[in-house]
């Protein structure tokens, strides 16, 4: 649907993109993700024909940049960073204002739709510029889905909301991407994680990594770590290891004199959590809690932005 | 050009829901009133000529200041990339402004027709061709300098540096005439040719001649082409 090739911009001396290639197909929910000023919200505004690459090319459904900027623009619904918004306008003249230009036909019914799905219900009539931030933003998904565009691009949707309108606009988002292809672009991972199929890392203008969180997930991890809580004799507790050779004790804390924080890492491949149950049934312990934890996309995300941050 | 006239539309909004236009309007009626009144009897003629000497010198302030915001507000508030995203042409989103801006003029302009009925209610003889002509003038005058305030609105995000450029502009087309003695005699003539004010006094007296359309609409189509040009050429943003 987006095929992206040999894309780079340069401003000036500084290159913010460098040469990157990916597709997107129909239905994906992509992940954008990458450090500030890794180059994502150029690439979203390349895409968006709002700048010009300097080399390379972008064809959406077929049409290159170059000469069916119009035919594309219909095409896309895009919230930019930080939301642009006319504050002096009310809800309905910016939504009208909005539809008029995108010549929308059955205006009056279209708009009761968009109003209803991104809750606007109660300050229609409002003065964009006294909304609360959460509601902004909520007009700028309005406007963006109001010509019900087969592709929609939000650039950091979420940035600078509370924890609460953030769920909510989650929420929102996850529910268009049920009929939409989406690209959310965000330094925040637990967004991504939280509502997208695949994801692409960005750092410093090039793709460091690319496909599904599971992927990424698996391919930078091959141990996973095990939490326990155990009510047990602290200098007994290394045991463990001793006796389980694929297993290995990260740490163990004391909660309380009887309770203990145990860490314990294995192979990815092999799940022990059976056999740790076992062996600490033979050492009538008792097991509080135990759970497994997968290494985060956060680390995932760290060695790769790092990494590239020293090359 | 329907687009064109959406987003004229939105300008026209903009201005009337803020004190702005109406100030402008007030402000606008007010100097052109006081400096038509008051030699209008000492002079003892039934004519709008000082109206029509007085208006494009209150032009050289009023239509900066209108139009300084309208393209430098979009790129400052970054609606400019919500405009440039939508599906339009840089074309619409320039002459959409420039209608705004000529409407607004209209609007002032279409009041002073006050003074107009005063003189036909006091005077004699009124020579409506003239003032008609002078009218029109004053539109394309005013057209004129909006292409020049939207031009100076497309190159900055600052509102203050799009007014003084318009300004220096404007004033450079309007004291040109005052330069003539200085300019070498083989050149007198293009120099007069550049000068708004010898274009506008031909039409004040109620000749319209396509010479000086011309010269008006192209100096319109230029300024309007360079803003559309600078619009495109924000990728060194």
């Amino acid at each position: 649907m987006i095929r992206i090739k040999d894309l780079t911009k340069n401003y000036g001396s500084v290159r913010a993109v460098d040469n990157i290639n990916f597709e997107i197909n129909e239905g994906e929910i992509l992940g954008f993700l990458g450090p500030n000023g890794a180059g994502k919200t150029t690439t979203l505004r390349m895409i968006t024909c709002f700048l010009s690459p300097t080399s390379g090319n972008i064809e959406v459904e077929n049409m290159n940049i170059n000469n069916k900027q119009l035919e594309i623009k219909k095409l896309i619904g895009y919230l930019p960073e930080h939301n642009p918004l006319y504050i002096d306008m009310t809800v309905y003249d910016y939504l009208k204002f909005i539809s008029d230009i995108r010549e929308i036909p059955n205006f009056s019914t279209r708009i009761k739709q968009v109003i209803a799905q991104c809750g606007l219900g109660g300050v229609v009539q409002k003065t964009i510029n006294i909304l609360s931030k959460g509601y902004k933003q909520r007009v700028g998904i309005a406007q963006a889905i109001l010509h019900d565009p087969k592709i929609l691009i939000l650039d950091e949707p979420t940035s600078g909301l509370d924890p609460n309108q953030i769920v909510e606009i989650r929420e929102l988002i996850k529910e268009l991407g049920k009929e939409k292809t989406l690209i959310i672009s965000s330094h925040i991972l637990q967004e991504v994680q939280a509502v997208c199929s695949r994801i692409i890392i960005i750092n410093e203008g090039k793709i460091v990594a690319d496909g599904s969180t599971e992927e990424l997930q698996s391919a930078f991890q091959n141990k996973t770590k095990l939490v326990l809580e155990l009510m047990a004799p602290e200098n007994e507790i290394p045991e463990i290891s001793e006796k389980l050779n694929e297993i290995n004790i990260l740490s163990i804390s004391p909660l309380s004199e009887t309770t203990f924080c145990v860490e314990v890492e294995f192979d990815v491949a092999k799940d022990v959590r059976a056999e740790v149950f076992d062996f600490i049934k033979t050492k009538d312990w008792k097991i509080l809690e135990m759970h497994r934890q997968n290494i985060s996309l956060e680390a995932v995300f760290r060695s790769l932005t790092i990494e590239g941050g020293e090359k | 050009m329907n687009l064109a006239l959406t987003i004229t539309k939105k300008e026209m909004k903009s201005y009337f829901n803020s004190p702005a236009a109406y100030i402008v309007l007030v402000i606008f009626l007010l100097l052109s009133g006081w400096f038509f009144a008051s030699p209008l009897f000492i002079n003892n003629q039934a004519n709008l000529r000082t109206l029509f000497s007085i208006i494009p010198l209150l032009y050289l302030f009023f239509i900066p200041a209108i139009t300084m915001g309208l393209l430098s507000r979009e790129k400052n508030t970054g609606t400019m990339e919500l405009l440039a995203t939508l599906p339009l042409k840089d074309t619409q989103i320039v002459m959409g402004k420039f209608w705004a801006s000529v409407s607004l003029i209209g609007v002032g302009l279409l009041l002073t027709s006050v003074h107009f009925f005063t003189i036909i209610l006091l005077g004699t003889n009124v020579d409506i061709g003239a003032i008609f002509c002078g009218y029109i003038g004053l539109l394309f005058l005013g057209a004129v300098y909006s292409s020049i305030g939207i031009f100076a609105s497309s190159i900055t995000s600052n509102q203050i540096v799009s007014l003084i450029i318009s300004f220096f502009i404007i004033f450079f087309f309007f004291v040109i005439k005052f330069f003539l003695f200085f300019v070498p005699d083989f050149l007198v003539g293009t120099f007069q040719f550049l000068s708004i004010d010898y274009h506008f006094s031909n039409i004040i007296r109620g000749v319209i001649d396509t010479r000086n359309i011309i010269y008006f609409v192209s100096l319109i189509v230029l300024f309007l082409k360079l803003a559309q040009s600078s619009l495109e050429n924000r990728n060194w943003k």
